[in-house]
């Protein structure tokens, strides 16, 4: 287990290097060649060239591609010193840099996005669970009859609907008709039911997208699973259908949900874009949307970075939950 | 409750399938492949028919926009201020100035007439998510099955890859490769740049999927004995996998490639809703949507048609996409 563990981690934090590699390549250098200066798109381009030399220098934006990246990695690690100008600045560990419009340390503005993309999902992921995993059971159980049917194709026309479409449509219905809600994002810490209220219309939005997808996966995998030999044995030894469902089939079923439940919140502190912009939450989403419109280099690779790390980090955990869930699972 | 029936498909024809196999008296029996059996499956799903008769009718929308437009329509790029209430520039009449003329009502503002706009989008949507289906499945069989096939250093670079693609966070990601995409390439302009640009991107990231399918297909297919048959028969390497793997994965593949489509025009109009679209004045239903973010309060029906537009598409291909599925599944019964 514990040497698993270590190749695993291995592999995680060489997949991270890559992408922060190809990330940094790719938005560093086609900037280049395509003419546009990321010295001059940090100063702005009424600078004059002497300030535009000065900050390449301190950046050491005329180093060669690999040197930057080693620099930028090292500054997460170690922090990093920018010196030019006469002037030294400290950047303290985890270091990404500043931003190209503000000039404010990358970081900490990241660290505050966080929490608004963080309660999204988290609330929006308690509420499909109940909803998908209920439904899915519900309709493999009653499979063919009415309530099927009627649940299949809620599920179909819910993942078949854009989420900034249903986000429009609840904003135009809840918030400008009836006026039960004001959608304003409000901190936890300064009034608990305001950031309730604000929240509740991106819970929804975003929940019955995934509780549609849910449910449809719940159904398929509990009809196989109660296709299985160990479930016509269950029955046969005279358990009762409760036990025969609750523990025995839904075990096995639960096994892919959290597997893909997994994968799926870490895939969503980068995919909430859509979520965000639409309901105007200031997550890390919307901040990765207004630094690709002001070509805000470093901000847009930190976010890149944060949520491939949040991908790959589920994936570990699902993996070893898997390990402890499902006993057939071997870790060779 | 019952014991559960043997595999039975979700929509129940496979019980009807099977009893259409009881030879009737007086008549022959004849083989049939199994592409002829999942046409015979498929025409009996009458859900998957709607879904494939109305994703029928949106290809041609597409093809023929520019007749129809001529035929119902106005230029999609024309201003039709007469049509809007100069006070808070929202379109005359009830319904988003819906009427006999304007069959679903005018932009706000400028009055442009979304029925065009809307049949024009129907050319971006469905050109961008076919063709970066194409590039998808292109990319992820042949980079599948040469991982399946091979084994080895190969296989475990593919597949490296391809974890590593998955990892990165692809909305974010093309979002961003976009906006620093140059607005001229390869001898191609505006927003000609612009769908290149995203039939390769959004086929770049889709491929690791097709992959993942293909050459877990071809582990277990390339046990078969049919292929050590090729083999023994001095067939070299290019033919067997092509002539005699590839065929074997088609059903998957056909399967897999309908069922991305929906997904692809959903990336495509959330890109577009984004601002990482085709450029304007091209129309496209994301760009739509994202332009009534600011006008839904006074009009929401400029929100809604090209809101239900994306819908309607997206949930014609899944259900064409699921009924294809069920049709080729080898599991249901023959």
């Amino acid at each position: 287990m514990f040497a698993y563990i270590v190749r695993r981690l291995f592999a995680v934090i060489v997949m991270l290097l890559v992408v922060t590699l190809v990330t940094f390549f790719i938005f560093f250098t086609i900037p280049k060649l395509t003419g546009a200066d990321p010295a001059a798109m940090y100063v702005g381009k009424q600078a004059d060239p002497e300030t535009i030399e000065g900050i390449r220098q301190k950046l050491g934006l005329s180093d060669p591609v690999l040197v930057q990246f080693w620099h930028f990695v090292s500054g997460i690690f170690a922090g990093r010193d920018y010196t030019g100008g006469g002037t030294v600045d400290h950047c303290p560990a985890p270091c990404f840099g500043y931003s190209f419009r503000t000039e404010q340390a990358v970081w900490p503005i990241l660290t505050d996005r966080l929490p608004p993309t963080l309660a999204l999902a988290g609330g929006a992921c308690v509420i499909w669970l109940l909803l998908g995993v209920t439904a899915g059971v519900v309709s493999a159980l009653k499979r063919g009859t009415k309530i099927d049917r009627g649940a299949m194709m809620t599920a179909l026309a819910g993942v078949s609907l854009p989420i900034y479409f249903t986000a429009l449509l609840l904003l135009a219905l809840f918030k400008y008709k009836l006026g039960w809600t004001s959608s304003e994002y409000v901190d936890f810490a300064d009034d608990p039911a305001g950031w309730f209220g604000g929240l509740i219309l991106p819970w929804v939005a975003l929940a019955f997208l995934y509780a549609a997808m849910y449910a449809r996966l719940t159904r398929a995998t509990m009809m196989e699973v109660l296709g299985e030999d160990y479930i016509r044995t269950a029955r046969a030894k005279g358990l009762t259908e409760r036990m025969v469902i609750g523990k025995h089939a839904m075990r096995s079923t639960m096994t892919p949900i959290a597997t893909i439940l997994g994968m799926d919140l870490g895939a969503l502190v980068g995919s909430a874009i859509l979520t965000e912009s639409a309901f105007n939450l200031p997550g890390l989403g919307q901040a990765a949307v207004t630094a690709i419109n002001n070509r805000d280099l470093p901000i847009i690779l930190g976010v890149v970075l944060i949520a491939a790390t949040a991908v790959v980090v589920a994936n570990l955990v699902v993996d070893l939950l898997y390990a402890v869930i499902d006993p057939r699972v071997r870790l060779s | 409750m019952t014991a559960p029936l043997p595999e039975t498909s979700a929509t129940g024809t496979a019980t009807v399938v099977a009893d259409a196999e009881i030879p009737v008296p007086g008549t022959t029996i004849e083989g049939r492949s199994p592409w002829r059996i999942a046409w015979t499956r498929l025409k009996r799903d009458k859900l998957a028919l709607a879904g494939g008769i109305v994703v029928l009718l949106l290809v041609l929308v597409a093809i023929f926009a520019p007749l129809i437009v001529d035929l119902f329509g106005h230029p999609p790029n024309e201003y039709h201020e007469d049509q809007i209430d100069p006070l808070f520039g929202t379109p005359k009449g009830s319904w988003g100035g819906i009427n006999g003329d304007f069959l679903f009502g005018v932009e706000p503002v400028n009055g442009r007439d979304v029925f065009s706009r809307v049949v024009y989008g129907a050319r971006v949507s469905l050109l961008v998510a076919f063709l970066s289906a194409v590039v998808a499945v292109l990319i992820g069989t042949v980079l599948g099955i040469i991982a399946g096939y091979f084994g080895g250093w190969v296989d475990t670079v593919v597949s490296r890859v391809m974890d590593a693609l998955l990892a990165f966070p692809q909305l974010l990601f093309i979002i961003a490769l976009i906006s620093v995409v140059p607005n001229e390439l390869w001898g191609l302009t505006g927003s000609g740049v612009r769908m290149a640009v995203l039939i390769a991107v959004i086929g770049f990231f889709g491929w690791p999927y097709v992959g993942r399918i293909v050459r877990g297909q071809t582990l277990s297919l390339r046990e078969r004995e049919y292929v050590e048959a090729a083999r023994s028969l001095g067939a070299g390497r290019t033919y067997i996998l092509f002539r005699e793997l590839l065929p074997n994965l088609v059903a998957p593949i056909t399967v897999y490639a309908t069922l991305m489509i929906p997904t692809n025009v959903l990336t495509e109009a959330a890109l577009s809703f984004l601002g990482a679209g085709v450029k304007p004045p091209t129309s496209s239903w994301g760009q739509m949507l994202s332009k009534a973010v600011n006008t839904y309060e006074g009009d929401p029906m400029f929100m809604v048609i090209p809101g239900l537009a994306i819908f309607v598409t997206v949930l014609a291909f899944n259900l064409f996409g699921d009924g294809v599925r069920d049709a080729l599944d080898p599991k249901g019964s023959r």
